[in-house]
């Protein structure tokens, strides 16, 4: 699923200072948000909308299709548990620094309740010109312009300076897909690659990876079996192995989820791999120009 | 949150998994003392690292007198990059077999992952790479926990059978300190037979989830500190993350991917960066003491501010740069870069109160922060 302004948006710590400002944010690009949550504030109203106790009331009388949530980390997984067992079809988890212990209950809610989750550790989502969710710069159209290319992003900074390069070259975007800087997401880069595959309004993606983890290499297996263009960028070349680069899952152990394994699995798929965000219009293009002719 | 032998395995004896009595030593006398109350030891370099028995850091002493010289000898010692400052005196245990057992958090399954081997001890790693079958691996539900069949699952058929409810036993102990300690990482290697049929833990590494840190005060203070040079410990200290590299471009971005895209730009365009620094998240106010703490590397001859901000407000973080440019006066050049969230009120900032006008693509940025660089102080 891709956010749409038909998609109704509940906001979980709306009331909050980050929860005010992306809130309103949210509602001033076209967002539909429907609801808070606050248990402090149940049966106020904040930024025109009802707050309640719980994701499961708001549920009853604002039904929503997402829910996003701006929740410190050690009251994380009982929000995401709510949001699940609330029905949402899909939770946005900004939130960074949640225990793995939890993240991995959330992960079962998840399931059992048929929500995806995205990130812990996300951005957000953008849809550009309808609407987003989260903590991107969506508004700014500098960087977010309507298109038909797809970004998928571990990272929301890096996600932000891949669509401004494309926006500077003339390339609009269909989604941005942050799917998180975590170890233990619930949308991976190759769950992306496939909702992007899917998409009639994607003719082309551009996956931002990073060191750390499997992530681009499971992304590559999926983007071999694709029509649509896909061409890389991953950040890390330079970073030290055994550091944590500031996200959880951008570590290099033991050898394993590094640059040149990365940039190896995504050539060999027939990924074009960029050496800086710079390059990514110009490959792209030849990429498209390629696969019409 | 690492964690040394000394520290982790009388965690493991508060769930009850048997340990070896022993004692902390930081000079060859105190060792001698252990030994001479424990009786016939091992001495046991603590390093939060591997390898250590390869490395000569773990040596059998029959008495005291043995025990004074293997430590004269280890403390003082490099393993690793670690230079080994105490040792462990432990008693000797009377090893019939060597096992290998691990609990961690598995990315693939998102679960916790039970790991468990027959073939223990140095050379575990090649031993499961050579015979993947030696290895055991069980994906545990969180919620419901490691149960007694799938641990006797992991155990059975491996010609264990004299000693498999002992080890099942050990095996749910070791699943509920992992998950009470937060732990990502449980790993005891070699967990051992005893010739009279007990199991030990002669080895523990254990490793605590950062982010469960507000949950786990009590057990947090006693991770091995991190190998930090001081500039990262200040940094640490901040809530900022920073790592020093050694080149002389200066790296001020907001956000992990972005930083790191930054210093891969550096040296695509042949720089090399002093630093990894990110203030992004909840740090982005920091600016101005990340700026004060980038200055204090001396390696650095060129500044370059790489701002995409998205929750990170740029006009916020350009506002704390420019505050304390202006109150430290560098005499290095300073490059910006500004774009996202608050991107017109951070580019009238910059342009206005320090005369610098930001660059509007990224490489060009680069491209000036580098030759500066190349070209030494004084070049702007």
């Amino acid at each position: 699923m891709i956010p749409r302004r038909s998609h109704k948006i509940l906001v979980q710590g709306i009331t909050g200072k980050q929860g005010t400002f992306w809130t309103k944010a949210m509602q001033d690009y076209g967002s539909t948000v429907v609801g808070g949550v606050n248990p402090k504030k149940a049966g106020s109203e904040h930024l025109g909308v009802p707050v309640f106790a719980t994701a499961r009331d708001a549920a009853k009388s604002a039904p929503f299709d997402i829910s996003v949530m701006f929740i410190p980390p050690m009251l994380a997984k009982a929000a995401a548990i709510d949001a699940c067992e609330a029905g949402a079809r899909m939770l946005v988890c900004l939130t960074e620094h949640i225990p793995a212990h939890d993240v991995m209950e959330m992960h079962v809610a998840a399931k059992a309740n048929g929500t995806r989750i995205v990130g812990p550790n996300t951005a957000g989502l953008v849809t550009p010109g309808a609407c987003f969710v989260g903590i991107m710069p969506a508004f700014n159209d500098r960087v977010f312009r309507p298109g038909r290319v797809g970004v998928i992003s571990r990272s929301g900074s890096l996600g932000t300076l891949v669509c401004l390069n494309l926006t500077q070259a003339g390339m609009g975007q269909s989604v941005f897909y942050g799917v998180g800087g975590d170890p233990m997401i619930g949308t991976n880069s190759a769950d992306a690659l496939r909702i992007l595959d899917d998409d009639a309004n994607t003719d082309a993606v551009v996956l931002c990876g990073e060191i750390g983890g499997s992530a681009e290499e499971d992304a590559a297996a999926y983007a071999r079996t694709m029509k649509k263009p896909v061409v890389a960028f991953i950040a890390g070349r330079q970073s030290p192995p055994g550091k944590k680069m500031g996200h959880a899952g951008a570590i290099v152990s033991g050898g394993k989820g590094d640059y040149p394994s990365k940039r190896a699995a995504l050539e060999d798929a027939g990924v074009a791999v960029a050496d800086t965000p710079s390059a990514l219009p110009t490959l792209l293009a030849e990429r498209m120009a390629a696969s019409a002719a | 949150m690492n964690y040394e032998e000394h520290a982790a395995k009388p965690l493991l004896a508060r769930y009850d998994i048997a340990v070896p009595a022993s004692r902390l030593a930081t000079s060859a006398d105190e060792a001698a003392a252990a030994a001479a109350d424990i009786g016939p030891c091992v001495v046991k370099a603590q390093v939060p690292t591997g390898k250590r028995g390869k490395a000569g850091g773990i040596k059998l002493a029959a008495d005291a007198t043995e025990a004074r010289a293997h430590a004269a000898r280890i403390i003082g010692m490099t393993i690793g990059d670690w230079p080994v400052e105490k040792v462990l005196i432990e008693a000797q245990t009377p090893i019939a077999r060597e096992l290998y057992a691990a609990i961690v958090n598995d990315q693939a399954s998102k679960s916790p992952m039970l790991l468990f081997s027959p073939m223990g001890g140095m050379d575990v790693e090649e031993a499961a790479e050579s015979n993947p079958d030696a290895m055991r691996h069980v994906v545990i539900p969180i919620i419901e926990g490691l149960s007694e069949s799938a641990a006797r699952g992991a155990v059975e058929g491996l010609g264990l059978e004299a000693v498999e409810d002992e080890i099942v036993a050990t095996l749910l102990k070791l699943y509920r300190a992992y998950r009470a300690l937060d732990a990502e990482l449980l790993e005891i290697n070699p967990l051992v037979v005893t010739k009279d049929n007990r199991i030990v833990a002669l080895d523990c590494k254990l490793t605590i989830d950062d982010s469960a840190e507000p949950r786990q005060q009590e057990v947090a203070p006693l991770a091995a500190p991190e190998k930090r040079t001081a500039l990262e410990a200040a940094a640490a200290a901040e809530g900022l993350k920073y790592i020093e590299l050694g080149g002389s471009v200066g790296v001020l971005a907001n956000g992990a991917g972005l930083t790191m895209t930054t210093m891969d730009a550096i040296a695509h365009y042949g720089g090399q960066p002093a630093n990894f620094l990110e203030i992004g998240g909840e740090a982005y106010t920091k600016s101005k003491t990340a700026l004060s703490i980038l200055l204090d590397n001396k390696n650095m001859k060129s500044l370059l501010v790489n701002f995409c901000g998205a929750f990170a407000r740029t006009d916020v973080m350009a506002e704390g740069v420019i505050a304390a440019w202006q109150e430290l006066k560098p005499d290095i050049p300073i490059f910006f870069t500004i774009h996202g969230t608050g991107e017109d009120e951070a580019v009238r900032l910059v342009r206005e109160r320090l005369g610098i006008e930001p660059y509007d693509l990224m490489d060009d940025a680069v491209k000036a922060a580098v030759e500066a660089a190349a070209n030494g102080r004084g070049a702007q």
